[in-house]
Formats: C-alpha cells, sequence, structure tokens
C-alpha cells in the first residue's frame, strides 16, 4: 500500500518540490510553523501558495488597478465583484480561466471553468443571470485545433445549457500563439438585492461549518498547482488534475444554495473551487480573522479510503462550504436533503487562529490560518523589455503589395476565422433560456433585461491579443476601450470590469514587462473611463514547450441601460438611413486583420489610443442614443470601416453604398484599425441632431453614405474599391467556420 | 384558470413558462413540485422544458418515474390540457401520453435559433387562435429533438390530424420536419419549440402568444 513520506522525508528528499513549493517557500514555512510540515500540512502550503490561489507573482502589480468606484459595493478578494444599478439592486460578476485543463480534456475543461464561476456568482447571494466566454486556439486548419475547438464549444454548451443559464456573447480568436495553449476564459454575471449579499466569511465562534452540495472524489487533486505551471509534453500525464463536471448536480446545488440563503440563517459561503476543502475553509476563517477545525471524517465522499490529504486537496466539483448560526444545521439539511444533495457538519470556526485539521480522532494537520492564507511569499519579479518590442516601435508602416482587387481582399477577410460569423458556436449555446435576452449573440455586446424594471444590462468580453504582443500598454488600454465602446453602443453606461490575465511564465522578465505594461494600460484606461477593476483572475504559465502565448488579458465588462428603449443594435435597421461615421481614421494597418492576411506577419505598432477622445466618442455615442437620434451604432475593431459595414449589413439584412473622398491610401480607408470610432446609422431628419451632439462635444462626424438594398458598394476617391452581392458576402462570412469545421 | 407548472429536479425553463402564463395571460400559475401527489385543483397543466434529472440515461426517461406524472396520466385521462415544452414533450414521450421517441439532432450537436414553424393544425385547444398554415417565429433549444416514429404511428398521426407543427426548415432531422403533435384526444400536446420564449417583441418574437391565449380561451368557451 501506498506510504506517505514522513515530514523528514519531505525534507531529506525535497518531496515538497513535487507539490510546487520551492526551497525557499519550504524555509518559510519551516519558520512560520515552527517545525517541518507533515505530507498533509505541505500539501495545503504547496495548493494555497501556488500563483492561482496565492497571487504572489501578480499581487504586487494587480494593486495598482483601480478598483474603487461609488458604485461598487464588492471589490476584488471574494468571490466575485459587485456593482449597484440603483432600486436596490446590484450586478455581481467575473471571468475566470481554465486554460490547462481545457488544453489537456477539452471537454470537461472547459466545463467545469463554466462551473466554478457560476457557483463565484451564486455563492455571493446571487441568482446567475448570463454567461460569456472568451476563447483563443490556434489556426482552425490544424486537426488537434479543431478537436480542441469543437470540445470547449460543446462543454460550456453542456453546462451552461443545462444550468438554465444563458450564454450570450463572447469572443473566439485563432491565432498561432495559442496553438499548443488555448485560452478558455468564462464570465458569470448575477443580478441580486443588496441586502441578499452574502461574503466568504467563517464568523461567530463556535458556529457549525457545513460541507453541501455533491460528495469528494479523488478528481482534480492539485489543479490549483497543475495551473500554475507549463504546458509540456509531459502535461498529458496530468489529466487526473482535470475536474469532472456534473451540470446537474451544480444545477441543483444552485436551487438549494438560493433556498437556504433565503432563510436568513447562513453567516458565510464560499464555493469550492481551486484548491477545493482548503481554499475555501481557510480564507473563510482568515477573512473572518478566527480559526476553523474540520473533521473529515463526516466529509461525504463517493471513492474509498480517502487520506486527509486527498480529500483537502480534491476539486471535485459543485460543493459549498456554508457557516450558518449555530442550532440551524437541521434547516439546512432539510433544503438539501430536498433537492438531493449532500449536507454535512464538518466542523466548528474557534477562536485560535488555526487551521486544525482532525482525521478519526487524530489530529493531522494544525497551522496558523495566517501562515496557510496572508502569509504566502510575494515576489516582485524582476521585468525586462523585449528586444522584439524595440525592434516593432522601430516600423513605421507597413508595405502594402499591389493590390489589384479589394473587393476579393474583402471577401477573404470576411471569411477569415478572426471575423467570419461565430453562429457556429453560439447556436450550440442556449442564449434564449430565462427569456431575458433583448441582444443576442453577434452584436457588439449582448443586452439582459431585468424582469420588473426598465433596466437592462449589456455585456462583453474583448482583449486583442496581437495589440497586446505588439504594444502591451497600448493594447492593454485598447482592451478596456473597445469593451467600452461595445458596451456604449448597446445603448448602455459601462459599469466596471472583471479582468482574465493570461500570460506567459511571469519567471521570464520579458512576460513579466508584458504583463506589468499590460497592466498599466488597463489601469489608464480604467481610471479615464470610470470603469474600476472589481475582480479578476490571474493565469500565468501559458506556454507550450517554452514558447509563450500572446499576452492576452480578457476585459469583462457591465454596462447599465437605464431604459430598454435604449438598447441598440449593429444591424442596420431601414433604407436611406444616414451613415455616420464617428471618430478618425489613420493609417494604422499595423497589428491588423489585413496585415495578417495580405502579409502574412504581425509586427509593427498597434493603433493609437487617446483615452480622452475614447471618451468623448462613446460620451457621443450614448448621448446620441438616448436622445432617440441612433437606428443602428457598431464599434470598428478588427478589420477596419470595411468589416464594421459589412457586419451591420449582414445582420441587417440590407446594403450600404459609401462614397468619400480622403488623404488615406485606400486600404488604410477600408482596414485601419484606428481606434475610437463607430459606426452610426440615423434616419435623415435625426442627422444634424447627431452631428450638433458630436460637434459640441468634440468628436469629428462624418457622413459616408447610406443604407441601401442587396448590395454593399465603396466609392473612395472616385474608384469603385468595394462593389458586392450581399448575398455573397453573407455566404462567405457565414460558412466560412462551418466550413472549416466539416472540411467542406 | 389555474396553471400547474411541473418542477423536476433539473428543470430550468420553469421560470420561463410561470412568467408566460402570468404576463401574457394574467391567470393564476404555480410551480408544483416533482414530488406532489395531486393536480385536482389546476385546470392546465405545462410540463417546461430543460433536463429533468440531467437527462440521464435518455431524455425525459428518469422523470416519467417522478410522482407527479401519475397524475399528469389521470388529469389527460379526465381531458385536461396539458402542454410538454422541449424536455416537457420528450416525458410525455417517455410517459407513453404522446407516441414516437427522441433521437439526438441529425448533426449531433445542441441547437439554439429562431425557427420558422408552420401551424398544420389550427383545430385545437392550443391552436385555434393561429390561422391554418401559418408560419409563426419561435425559437428552439435542444440536443435531442429529432422526432421518430415507426411508419404506422406516422400513419395514425397523419389519419387523426394529429401533427400540429412542422418546421419550415427542418434544423435537426425530425421525421416529415415534425415540431409537435397532439395526442388522439386532442388534450396533450408536445412540441419542442418553446412557446414562452416568443411572447414579447423586446426578446423577438411574439409569436408564441397565441397559444397560451387559444388555452384561455377554450377554457372559458367550455364554462359559458
Amino acid at each position: 500500500m501506498y506510504r506517505e513520506p514522513t515530514a523528514e522525508e519531505i525534507y531529506t528528499e525535497k518531496v515538497y518540490k513535487e507539490l510546487g513549493l520551492s526551497d525557499q517557500e519550504y524555509q518559510r514555512v519551516i519558520q512560520l510553523i515552527g517545525r517541518k510540515p507533515n505530507y498533509t500540512e505541505a500539501g495545503l502550503f504547496s495548493v494555497m501558495w501556488s500563483e492561482h490561489c496565492s497571487y504572489k507573482t501578480s499581487k504586487p502589480v494587480l494593486k495598482r488597478f483601480p478598483t474603487k468606484g461609488e458604485r461598487v459595493l464588492q471589490g476584488p478578494g471574494e468571490g466575485a465583484g459587485i456593482v449597484d444599478i440603483g432600486d436596490q439592486q446590484a450586478v455581481v460578476f467575473k471571468i475566470e480561466s481554465h486554460n490547462h485543463p481545457s488544453a489537456i480534456e477539452p471537454y470537461q475543461g472547459a466545463a467545469t471553468g463554466v462551473g466554478g464561476i457560476i457557483r463565484d456568482v451564486f455563492s455571493m447571494g446571487a441568482r446567475p443571470i448570463a454567461l460569456l466566454n472568451s476563447l483563443r486556439f490556434g489556426p482552425l486548419e490544424d486537426k488537434r485545433v479543431k478537436y480542441l475547438f469543437k470540445n470547449v464549444v460543446a462543454g460550456i454548451a453542456n453546462y451552461g445549457n443545462s444550468m438554465g443559464i444563458p450564454t450570450v456573447g463572447g469572443e473566439v480568436v485563432f491565432e498561432e500563439a495559442y496553438q499548443g495553449n488555448p485560452l478558455v476564459n468564462a464570465m458569470c454575471v448575477g443580478l441580486l438585492e443588496h441586502h441578499q449579499i452574502k461574503k466568504g466569511l467563517a464568523s461567530g465562534i463556535g458556529n457549525p461549518v457545513m460541507y453541501v452540495g455533491s460528495s469528494t472524489g479523488r478528481d482534480g487533486i492539485h489543479g490549483a498547482t497543475f495551473a500554475s505551471v507549463e504546458l509540456s509534453e509531459d502535461s498529458e500525464s496530468k489529466k487526473s488534475s482535470v475536474q469532472v463536471g456534473d451540470p446537474f448536480l451544480e444545477k441543483l446545488l444552485l436551487e438549494a444554495t438560493l433556498e437556504l440563503l433565503e432563510l436568513d440563517i447562513v453567516e458565510g459561503i464560499q464555493d469550492m473551487g481551486a484548491a477545493g476543502l482548503t481554499s475555501s475553509s481557510s480564507e473563510m476563517a482568515s477573512k473572518a480573522g478566527n480559526g476553523i477545525e474540520l473533521d473529515l471524517s463526516a466529509v461525504p465522499r463517493r471513492e474509498a479510503n480517502m487520506t486527509p490529504y486527498e480529500i483537502m486537496l480534491s476539486e471535485s466539483q459543485e460543493r459549498m462550504l456554508v457557516v450558518v448560526k449555530k442550532g440551524k444545521e437541521a434547516e439546512v439539511k432539510r433544503v438539501f436533503d430536498k433537492w438531493g444533495l449532500f449536507s454535512a457538519v464538518i466542523g466548528k470556526v474557534t477562536d485560535d487562529g488555526l487551521y486544525r485539521i482532525i482525521d478519526q480522532g487524530k489530529i493531522v494537520a494544525e497551522v496558523p490560518v495566517n501562515a496557510l492564507v496572508d502569509e504566502a511569499p510575494v515576489y516582485q519579479m524582476p521585468a525586462k523589455e523585449p528586444e522584439y518590442y524595440r525592434r516593432f516601435q522601430q516600423i513605421e508602416n507597413i508595405e502594402i503589395p499591389d493590390l489589384p482587387d479589394l473587393n476579393q481582399v474583402f471577401i477573404a477577410l470576411l471569411s477569415s476565422p478572426n471575423i467570419a460569423s461565430k453562429e457556429w458556436v453560439y447556436r450550440q449555446y442556449d442564449h434564449m433560456v430565462r427569456t431575458s435576452t433583448a441582444v443576442a449573440p453577434g452584436s457588439d455586446a449582448a443586452v439582459i433585461t431585468i424582469r420588473g424594471t426598465k433596466k437592462a444590462l449589456a455585456m462583453t468580453t474583448d482583449g486583442n491579443g496581437r495589440y497586446i504582443y505588439l504594444d502591451p500598454k497600448v493594447g492593454g488600454a485598447i482592451a478596456v476601450a473597445e469593451a467600452a465602446r461595445n458596451i456604449v453602443c448597446s445603448g448602455a453606461e459601462p459599469l466596471a470590469i472583471t479582468d482574465g490575465i493570461n500570460f506567459g511564465n511571469p519567471e521570464k522578465p520579458e512576460i513579466f514587462w508584458q504583463f506589468e505594461q499590460a497592466a498599466a494600460g488597463i489601469s489608464e484606461a480604467c481610471d479615464i473611463l470610470n470603469t474600476p477593476v472589481i475582480g479578476g483572475n490571474v493565469s500565468f504559465y501559458n506556454e507550450n514547450n517554452g514558447k509563450a502565448i500572446y499576452p492576452t488579458p480578457i476585459i469583462g465588462m457591465v454596462g447599465l441601460i437605464s431604459d430598454t428603449n435604449h438598447i441598440t443594435t449593429q444591424a442596420f435597421k431601414e433604407e436611406d438611413d444616414v451613415i455616420l461615421l464617428l471618430g478618425d481614421t489613420y493609417d494604422e494597418l499595423m497589428g491588423s486583420e489585413f496585415q495578417k492576411l495580405v502579409i502574412e506577419k504581425v509586427e509593427g505598432k498597434p493603433p493609437k489610443i487617446d483615452l480622452e477622445q475614447e471618451k468623448k466618442v462613446q460620451q457621443a455615442t450614448l448621448t446620441a442614443i438616448r436622445n432617440g437620434l441612433v437606428q443602428s451604432a457598431h464599434d470598428i475593431s478588427e478589420g477596419g470601416l470595411a468589416i464594421a459595414l459589412a457586419e451591420s449589413i449582414i445582420s441587417g439584412k440590407l446594403g450600404a453604398n459609401i462614397n468619400l473622398t480622403g488623404e488615406l491610401s485606400k486600404e488604410a480607408f477600408l482596414f485601419s484599425e484606428s481606434q475610437s470610432r463607430v459606426l452610426l446609422t440615423s434616419r435623415s431628419k435625426d442627422v444634424e441632431k447627431v452631428k450638433k451632439i458630436t460637434q459640441e462635444i468634440g468628436v469629428s462626424c462624418q457622413v459616408i453614405g447610406k443604407v441601401s438594398q442587396n448590395e454593399f458598394i465603396v466609392e473612395y476617391n472616385g474608384e469603385i474599391t468595394i462593389k458586392t452581392d450581399v448575398e455573397q458576402m453573407k455566404k462567405a462570412w457565414k460558412e466560412a467556420i462551418p466550413c472549416l469545421m466539416e472540411s467542406c | 384558470m389555474k396553471y400547474a407548472v411541473i418542477v423536476f429536479p433539473g428543470s430550468n425553463c420553469d421560470i420561463d413558462m410561470y412568467h408566460a402564463i402570468e404576463d401574457v395571460l394574467g391567470e393564476t400559475v404555480e410551480y408544483i413540485w416533482h414530488e406532489t401527489t395531486s393536480l385536482d385543483e389546476y385546470d392546465a397543466i405545462l410540463l417546461p422544458g430543460g433536463f429533468s434529472y440531467g437527462d440521464y440515461l435518455r431524455s425525459g426517461a428518469i422523470a416519467r418515474f417522478a410522482p407527479i406524472m401519475k397524475e399528469v396520466e389521470k388529469a389527460a385521462e379526465i381531458g385536461k390540457p396539458i402542454l410538454g415544452v422541449c424536455n416537457g414533450f420528450q416525458v410525455l414521450l417517455e410517459a407513453g401520453l404522446l407516441p414516437g421517441a427522441m433521437k439526438k439532432n441529425d448533426q449531433l450537436q445542441f441547437i439554439c435559433a429562431t425557427e420558422t414553424i408552420i401551424v398544420e393544425n389550427n383545430q385545437t385547444i392550443f391552436t385555434s387562435e393561429y390561422t391554418l398554415g401559418e408560419e409563426i417565429a419561435i425559437p428552439i433549444a435542444h440536443g435531442e429533438g429529432n422526432y421518430y416514429c415507426d411508419p404506422e404511428t406516422l400513419e395514425q398521426l397523419k389519419k387523426n390530424n394529429q401533427i400540429v407543427f412542422r418546421y419550415k426548415n427542418n434544423p435537426n432531422g425530425s421525421l416529415e420536419d415534425i415540431a409537435g403533435i397532439i395526442n388522439k384526444q386532442g388534450n396533450v400536446l408536445g412540441m419542442m419549440p418553446h412557446p414562452e420564449r416568443a411572447v414579447s417583441a423586446i426578446l423577438g418574437s411574439e409569436d408564441g402568444k397565441r397559444l397560451f391565449q387559444s388555452i384561455l380561451k377554450h377554457w372559458r368557451e367550455q364554462r359559458v
């Protein structure tokens, strides 16, 4: 039979290294607890001090994020952040990554990512009302990528669909940089009344600690540690670190938990997510400033002969830890019995500040709570500007080859998987359940109405890894700006963000530099656009065989629509509506889809961003929308003006006639990805009013053409650069991804 | 009129069904837990969509054994209107209250989209407010909506005018584009499309409203 190493063996044979603790960290543990840790204790430290749980390398950077705002009710540090939306209501949201599990076992990896983020939201007391996800894969021509893509989408679909929470938005990007290390970030949005807010607190000495939900098995042991190392050929052997989800159980857990919280007997509640029972119990104790004692004999299990180590580190899904008022244990049991779920008293809150684990009458671990939770080392990693960045900054412009037929380039762009329709993805997601989806996937932001009010919530995820790779600071700012622009284009005021940080190995100075710079860009944009960071997730070590992904912070943003009459979509609405371009276009083709397609390179400088100007463009757009002057609004992003027009045409089942003169080359005019631009359409009677608003705010506004039928024609400086039948355009855009997936 | 929305563990369109009745009809509606043993006080029974019992084994296969199903059968026998939508339809099939079975969608993927549905029979208590052959926009959201039955059953369905809805563009491989069928007695309707998701303009379609209005109208007429 397998025997656990003794405390002495852990020391002499450096077993702690296998658990993910460095020499230094192991020494620090000894110092903190005054002796050598036994195997269970070493396990506790290894998961709690992993980057995933302790943020030991990211903390010094993350704390620079603006996290306060007059609407913020809960910032980073809890299951999810909370923002006030008036009428005693609040929105709760958070994004989380599940990259490594999804690289190894895409279906379960993605599914449990969704499951985890949903629990984070309802553990705050909120009813989950929407899901989004942001995905990155290698090029879709690759067989393994197809497999990953197909199964990640199926895993997300199955989990969200079974839960009855609509999956309403997100993005999918295909790029070589993500070939061996896909990104799977899931975001959940919930709604609650202020008085329903719950936190992860183990308060009230002597109060019982209860385990509720599914049983504990050996799945997912060391998931948090696994998330904190690079992927390699060896990673397949870590398949047992991938958890297995059961959305049916989670649905029951959701209903039971919300029913329980209504009883007003719960002191604190937290999801057993990464590092399972260990993190939930120790963090709850730490936040309340108390000790906690757990007796593992009472933990419901699905496998025999589990050791304390295994029970403590299991990441079995669909479990929660609840601290209830003393004497109310039976009420908890009644609720969970009704839903056919386990509930058991497994410990109590103590006043000694210790984290004590008992198994079969014996103390198997006893360490100070704060050593485990608050004393993790914090590393100030060295940062170094990468050589490529210096080189890219020297590049002033891209050389455009002679392109006799721009129409062809346009169609090719439309059918490139990054721009093509993502219907293949979102038709697998139930995006309508809960009957509140006013704007379904496929517009700038999704919109969810709030029953019984005139309000609605707009939500989106954004992050252009290419820009951030080229210039992390500018790219980071653009990610926030674009998310906000999407929110504004749907008729909402941006409220706050959650950030899904995805980077390579932070121990490499060039990677850490990317992280620092991107965070600085995000912070600056959040400050200026008044969207504080209310929570998020850090995923480092996204590398495959030593090669890092593009630095990819994903911005999840939520906005508030005060009146459902303001809900706006990108789709053109009526023939003869006037098409207006807000903001200025520059020759900015570096880092663009055009550059990638035509020159097959990603280099140079990304588009610049002037955040003050960005703010004005958003202000002008929102003012025009709120005054009822806007028929459609669409952010101009990847693929530039031509693609933005195409998207509005296709979704509106109309056409457009564009006629303009200008200084820029026709390529730049059509495909430049200059920031802070919005495409609006208005009835001709309203055009002057829109112009007046933009003038007052200080934003350029140009009439560029009219909505028509059946055809898309762009005449630039007297030359017809694009002329295409809308059906042909639509076909190219719609069929690209299905074709790649079904090899037609 | 008093409606019951049956809640199985894993039902998730129960809320939507509830609000369709409350918001559209303004009638009384209650959630009924699957362990309840009487439906006597309700005038119509609604089986909502979702994943009852996780849809393990087969969709609806476990739910049919829930205590409430005896009551649903009883209600069906005495002629109360019973509507099963999506998972509710699957449960009705498994319970034998409607003929046939569901297979996985032919492309083996879950599909969520708004489909054009053709009203094939407007002479039922659920469809009297539609015109024959009318095309309505109703969302679907299912992984197992590929209806199948044997040739004799199909013959019967046609003969008795039991095919109530068909898809205009078959999304899932259903036999003869079948989207919804009714029992011979005309009081049990099963359909994969979700009428409760098409009850307000802001959600994209109001075409589902008249289905609920038809039920109410019939009930009122009976009482005159």
